[in-house]
């Protein structure tokens, strides 16, 4: 294999696991504020495709992207509201039973309602095409991805360091009694960050649509990668999974590009399982007190 | 002691008489509710997972099959009951089918699209002596190393695939002195099929210039489209399965990229996900929705009036092998699974809703029937969101041996375990 082809893999890991990132920062954040193990993460991602394929006739695929990820956050602030509450105090392997539930019904739930084949939707025409970034060419439909993912992932980290809503969500991560000792109410802070997080979800399910395969179980396809990329990166770490999610990719891209294809999914679990042998709280994994 | 003794002689009078009463009465009742009024029908296939979309057709078909049979006076003159369930992975189908015969006494096990689920089925039915007929699962090696005498195969296996589609490759020239890249499900399906297809281009004068697994749960294939693009193939061939077809497609038309592509495995509904303009290349099928035969547009008709869409080719399979076994017990009128195997096994003929009958071929059970190559049509030319492809006439032609596209005995022999 050329080095050409080797630097374009490379390159190519790197933005197929910017992806990841969408569905793993919200993942993590919801974890680490509430120790809610949110299985249902990838429900939200699929409910996300749905919408873009419901709304599109309507609003277009440019409408959609405004309006489904706020359609996915407001039904993530009612899910928090109804259940994530209930498991805050509680041990999580129960938030992790009742969330694995919640996939399930999620996911029959779209089965009943769009049946079980899969649905058709393609990248609209305007986003069509080849860009050539110096001789290597890409899809113009995934530098536009690229560029919205990084736009998000910029802002979350902005709001989560230079604003006074950021420092209150840092500071109920390591010590949320601390925090309402100081007299300030976690709740809505809670609600904002799974509108936020499970949005984010609902986003990835939008901006993925036109490109993969739109079927009930496709939240499923996405939430293990996510899971890996969360636990590589370390809890409460945000550049810890941004890393993790570059590396996944990274080490999914090379496994194709060197010939060890079939073994690419198998990697990213090798992968977890040296990160954890070797830093027991991922890479760049923060100590919190309550999870110890 | 002695009143003891009469009080015991007196309750086990009684406990008999109750036992003759209660065995007169409602024993009969019960027979009748086994055996008399219904005759059960086990179906097993995929709901769920990646072949999940495909299952839904197949438990749609089933459902229509015996709709119609129990309204033309069903099995020997008794309903039909068709229990359906999801048979999930190769553990969990053997559990159910185990269950199926055993405890809910079924006369046979229908379905299956996994070629794995389809071995360990197998397996109990040889135990139970109880018929499977397989709807879906197209690996070679169940007809081969793996056959049993229970087993028979309404899906044609991926020899007949390779051979029907591999008539259009060689008469456009994409095979001899070309070089191929394929990818292939990483599972017992692709792994099989590389196998059929290599032997084919071996033979062919042709030769590959790549091919890679593909894990079944990869949705991103830009790694893969790179290495395409680099290794410049005369033709790009697709053995994947379920989704991964949808996810390829999707993604080489987002590439751009223009090699020819063709498949050797390939479901209707895969193509219907990809939808217009993604959808390309020359694959095989057991069957399509628009075949022109009598059958095949009753079949067309009856399934979009009830379901609100066109049948897919998973359709066909689980459709037909229900109509096939209702016809032999009222042909035979019996239950018994070895009468019915004797019964394929002569050469039995059967409407396959196209233009010639099949049979099962008695060395492996597998029906011989008719074929077809589809062509993506260009986008330009697409009417509705089904009508999205142009089919080759049947394959083999009219004068031609239905066993010509058929594994040989070379390729792929079979010996029934005694």
């Amino acid at each position: 294999m050329s080095t050409m082809l080797l630097a374009q893999q490379i390159l190519n890991g790197l933005l197929d696991g910017v992806y990841y990132l969408l569905i793993a920062l919200g993942l993590s954040l919801i974890f680490s504020l509430g120790g809610i193990v949110n299985l249902a993460h990838g429900a939200f991602y699929a409910i996300g495709a749905y919408l873009t394929l419901v709304l599109s006739p309507y609003l277009g695929f440019g409408g959609s992207f405004v309006v489904a990820p706020v359609v996915v956050a407001l039904m993530g602030v009612v899910i928090e509201r109804t259940l994530f509450r209930r498991f805050y105090r509680s041990d999580p392997i129960l938030s992790l039973l009742m969330t694995f539930g919640l996939a399930m019904v999620a996911e029959q739930a779209l089965r009943m309602i769009f049946g079980a084949p899969p649905l058709s939707y393609s990248i609209p025409t305007w986003l069509r095409g080849q860009v050539a970034i110096g001789s290597f060419i890409y899809s113009f439909y995934r530098v536009v991805l690229l560029g919205i993912a990084i736009t998000c992932i910029a802002a979350l980290w902005l709001l989560l360091q230079k604003t006074s809503f950021g420092r209150v969500v840092r500071a109920g991560v390591q010590n949320p009694d601390m925090v309402g000792a100081l007299g300030i109410s976690l709740q809505p802070y809670m609600s904002t960050v799974a509108a936020l997080g499970i949005g984010m979800a609902g986003l990835a399910g939008v901006l993925l649509a036109p490109i993969y395969s739109i079927h009930p179980a496709m939240g499923q396809e996405i939430i293990t990668p996510a899971f890996v990329v969360v636990v590589i990166g370390g809890l409460g770490s945000f550049w810890g999974v941004v890393a993790a999610a570059l590396l996944v990719g990274l080490v999914k891209g090379v496994m194709v590009g060197i010939g060890y294809s079939a073994a690419s999914t198998a990697a990213i679990y090798l992968l977890m399982l040296l990160v954890l042998l070797f830093r027991p709280r991922g890479l760049f994994g923060e100590r919190i007190t309550r999870f110890e | 002691m002695s009143n003891n003794n009469q009080f015991t002689r007196r309750s086990l009078l009684k406990t008999a008489g109750g036992i003759a009463l209660v065995s007169g009465i409602s024993a009969p009742a019960i027979l009748r509710a086994q055996t008399a009024d219904v005759i059960k029908i086990g179906h097993l296939t995929p709901r769920t997972g990646f072949l999940g979309p495909l299952g839904e057709y197949a438990a749609m078909a089933a459902d229509l099959a015996v709709e119609e049979i129990n309204a033309a006076g069903g099995m020997m003159g008794r309903k039909v009951e068709l229990l359906k369930e999801d048979s999930v992975n190769p553990q969990t189908a053997s559990t159910k089918a185990e269950r199926m015969i055993e405890r809910d006494k079924v006369a046979c096990i229908i379905g299956e699209i996994s070629s794995a689920s389809c071995l360990t089925i197998a397996q109990v039915a040889s135990r139970t002596k109880t018929l499977f007929i397989n709807t879906g699962g197209n690996s070679d090696a169940l007809r081969g190393k793996d056959c049993q005498r229970y087993m028979f195969h309404v899906e044609s296996q991926n020899s007949m695939y390779v051979k029907t589609v591999g008539r259009s490759f060689l008469r456009d020239g994409l095979v001899k002195g070309k070089k191929w890249y394929s990818l292939t499900a990483d599972y017992a399906f692709g792994h099989d099929l590389l196998k059929v297809s290599k032997r084919f281009m071996e033979a062919n004068g042709g030769n590959f210039a790549g091919d890679d697994l593909v894990p079944t749960d990869a949705t991103d294939f830009s790694a893969y489209l790179l290495k395409i693009r680099e290794a410049k193939p005369d033709l790009v061939v697709i053995n994947l399965a379920g989704n991964q077809v949808t996810n390829f497609l999707k993604q080489y038309a987002e590439f751009g990229l223009t090699f020819p592509v063709g498949g050797f495995g390939f479901d209707t509904a895969l193509a219907w996900a990809a939808g217009k303009g993604n959808f390309v290349g020359t694959w095989p099928v057991v069957w399509h929705h628009l075949l022109e035969t009598p059958g095949s547009k009753a079949f067309v008709t009856a399934f979009t009036n009830k379901y609100k869409k066109p049948p897919e080719n998973q359709a066909w399979g689980d459709y037909v092998a229900v109509k096939i076994v209702a016809k032999t017990i009222n042909d035979l009128k019996s239950v018994e699974s070895p009468k019915i195997i004797e019964h394929f096994e002569k050469g039995a003929k059967f409407d396959v809703l196209k233009t010639r009958e099949g049979y099962f071929r008695a060395s492996d059970h597998q029906m011989m029937h008719e074929m077809y190559a589809v062509t993506a049509l260009p986008a330009d030319k697409i009417k509705n969101q089904w009508d999205i492809f142009a089919s080759s006439p049947a394959v083999p032609a009219a004068n031609e041996d239905l066993e010509i596209i058929a594994a040989t005995k070379e390729e792929n022999s079979c010996t029934f375990p005694s």
